[in-house]
């Protein structure tokens, strides 16, 4: 098994005949992902290599019956796509889009949980889920993983392809990669992945990789002390970053000391998750861990 | 984008936000000019984006055009934790009954608007959190039906406010919350929202955040940036569409992504070297792109060597390499470089760079090796 995207999923596709779009729909078919069809107002009728188009995600919902939604319109339409799609039925929405405003983010957010309490969002700006062998439904570059017992939840794009490299060159899979986003309202948090992954019988182990800002670690920390059986690695990036210029005095009352890569580390440690200091590190723990 | 106070106050205004009467200038014949029409005693007020003004002695009461002309005189072009002084805010002095705390801010980990209040305002507000919690009211807004004026009135009255004033300080927190939502704000602060012997309620500070993936839709916001106060070269790759962020060290820094730059800095501290930047170069990066980052990077007199550190999802290898090719012609630098390229296309990346043979170009196939590389390049661990 694996979580979220597999052989079973369905994917309709906003913004799918914008150039990017094109380009990674396409990639995520050719990676064998069943790619049902798009959504771009206005351009209903046509398709993109085969992949027919429709003006609304109702449409789509009617016509080609999606259970998942890639969002990739730009940042000013992405807002209502997500919302549109949760209205059309769709359960699973990836928001690939980056630069959406944060006040947006919080309104999808609290819509999604007070009329589609069904709907998981995954993102925005994130690169998207991959299982390895099965489906890939973003951007995450698929030739660097393999398929195996690992499950990766991370905020950082690039940092997620460079531990998954790390992984594979030690040889261990992947079972998935979820990439939740660094945005300030995600749509899914560290917590909801990591229950997805502690459910899944072929996930033996947790890999998370987090960054500064936010206390979405520390919360995952207190949750994984509590929930989690299997073994959890994390890594932390940003332990040499400066402290960011901090405008007026809110922001540091709510997080406390909370939202530093030393803090983050030491609430994970506290709960007996061990916290690699490089990527390479991160791996070779992962491996020790699977090994033993 | 952090804002002004006299921006914030403007923004205030607009929502009906009570503030003294008062301008910014940027010359001293200006700030009497402005003292004189709003009435003395004035306070001649340093515009940074840095708490501790007052402190550093950037906040001054005058009583007359002569005092007015002196503060202005001293204000203007004073330094405050290296900003420089270049706006005054001249207002009205406001007398002061009481001083409170207001924020309307986004949590973050609730996903929903918080409205913090005090009755402890004009002072450090983080210390009145610590130490005295239940004077610092927290309240969560529902983020779809927004901030009630009920609510707000629940908020003074459990607040401790004066009676009289509890209808007074409702409006201002109602109109707060307006600014942070109308205006696509993730912070709007006001310390201290006072009380005036007169019983008016006014914002006599403001300190406001707002959402740059929003200003498309606030066009009327989008002259408040303030580039005179941005480090040069971060302003240069601001427009080049580049994250840069000045560091202090002499190892400059490139990488595509926010989180694997910082990976970066951390191997290449962990490895003994002082990063001297941080550069997101970002996805998709084209040739002329990773030419222009270079040349950000260069124009630090400290880099003594250079990492590049790529791993290609939607960026390739290839075009990095052609890049970074095209910087060593257009730029010939005196500085060697460590290139590690991995991901998309790493091989035809390689296979350019080594065809190009250019001097002082050393590739390095894992992160940490690339770091040992580049910190024995600039000088060793020191």
């Amino acid at each position: 098994m694996s979580v979220l995207v597999d052989e079973n999923t369905r994917l309709a596709v906003a913004g799918i005949t914008g150039r990017e779009g094109t380009f990674h729909t396409l990639n995520n078919r050719a990676y064998g992902t069943n790619v049902v069809g798009g959504v771009t107002p206005g351009k209903g009728g046509q398709d993109v290599d085969g992949i027919p188009v429709f003006n609304s995600w109702q449409e789509a919902a009617q016509s080609s019956a999606p259970n998942t939604a890639m969002i990739f319109v730009p940042p000013r339409f992405a807002a209502d796509s997500i919302l549109e799609a949760a209205a059309a039925g769709v359960e699973l929405i990836i928001a690939i889009t980056e630069g959406i405003p944060a006040h947006d983010e919080l309104r999808v957010y609290n819509t999604l949980a007070r009329d589609y309490p069904k709907t998981r969002l995954v993102g925005p700006n994130c690169p998207g889920i991959l299982s390895p062998g099965k489906a890939n439904v973003g951007i995450i570059p698929a030739a660097f993983f393999s398929a195996g017992n690992v499950g990766v939840v991370s905020r950082s794009g690039t940092l997620t392809y460079q531990i998954g490299n790390e992984l594979a060159k030690a040889e261990v899979g992947c079972s998935t990669i979820v990439g939740i986003g660094g945005d300030p309202v995600p749509g899914s948090s560290f917590i909801d992945i990591v229950a997805l992954f502690e459910a899944d019988p072929q996930t033996e182990l947790i890999v998370l990789s987090g960054e500064i800002g936010g206390s979405a670690e520390e919360e995952a920390a207190d949750y994984i002390a509590e929930h989690v059986s299997k073994p959890v690695v994390a890594y932390i990036a940003g332990f040499t970053a400066p402290p960011g210029k901090q405008m007026g005095h809110a922001g540091a009352i709510v997080s406390g000391s909370a939202g530093t890569a030393a803090a983050k580390a030491e609430a994970l440690e506290a709960r007996g998750v061990r916290v690699g200091r490089t990527p390479t590190e991160t791996a070779s723990i992962a491996v020790e861990l699977l090994g033993a | 984008m952090d804002l002004l106070e006299y921006q914030g106050k403007q923004l205030f205004a607009r929502h009906g936000l009570r503030v003294s009467s008062g301008e910014a200038v940027d010359s001293v014949d200006d700030a009497v000019a402005v003292a004189e029409r709003v009435g003395y005693p004035v306070v001649v007020k340093a515009q940074v984006l840095i708490g501790g003004r007052g402190k550093a002695g950037g906040v001054k009461l005058a009583a007359n055009a002569d005092e007015a002309r002196e503060h202005a005189t001293n204000i203007l072009g004073m330094d405050i934790k290296g900003h420089t002084v270049r706006t005054l805010w001249i207002e009205h002095a406001s007398d002061i009954a009481s001083e409170y705390y207001a924020s309307v801010l986004l949590d973050r980990s609730a996903k929903a608007p918080l409205v913090m209040f005090s009755t402890e305002g004009g002072v450090d507000i983080e210390e009145v959190a610590e130490k005295t919690p239940e004077k610092l009211i927290r309240h969560h807004v529902d983020a779809l039906a927004g901030l009630t004026r009920e609510e707000a009135l629940t908020i003074a009255r459990d607040g401790g406010v004066d009676a009289d004033v509890v209808e007074g300080v409702a409006d201002a927190l109602v109109a707060l919350y307006e600014v942070w939502l109308q205006e696509d704000a993730t912070l709007a602060e006001i310390n201290p929202l006072i009380v005036t012997p007169e019983r008016e309620v006014r914002a006599l500070d403001a300190k406001v955040s707002l959402d740059g993936n929003a200003l498309y839709r606030h066009e009327e916001n989008s002259g408040l940036s303030d580039p005179e106060n941005e480090d040069p070269i971060e302003r240069r790759a601001k427009e080049n569409g580049v994250q840069y962020v000045a560091l202090d060290g002499d190892i400059g820094i490139m990488g595509n992504g926010a989180g694997l730059v910082m990976s970066t800095l951390d191997v290449v501290s962990l490895a003994g070297g002082a990063p001297a930047n941080f550069l997101d170069a970002g996805g998709g990066s084209d040739a002329a792109k990773v030419e222009q980052a270079i040349g950000l990077i260069l124009s630090n007199p400290r880099v003594k060597a250079v990492l590049i550190n790529i791993f290609g999802g939607i960026t390739r290898c290839d075009e990095v390499a052609n890049g970074l090719i095209g910087a060593f012609h257009a730029l010939s630098p005196s500085v060697p470089f460590v290139v590690r390229l991995d991901g998309t296309n790493d091989v035809a990346g390689r296979e350019l760079l080594e065809q190009a043979g250019l001097a002082g170009v050393h590739t390095a196939g894992t992160m940490n090796e690339a770091a040992e590389k580049v910190v024995a390049l600039a000088g060793g661990a020191g």
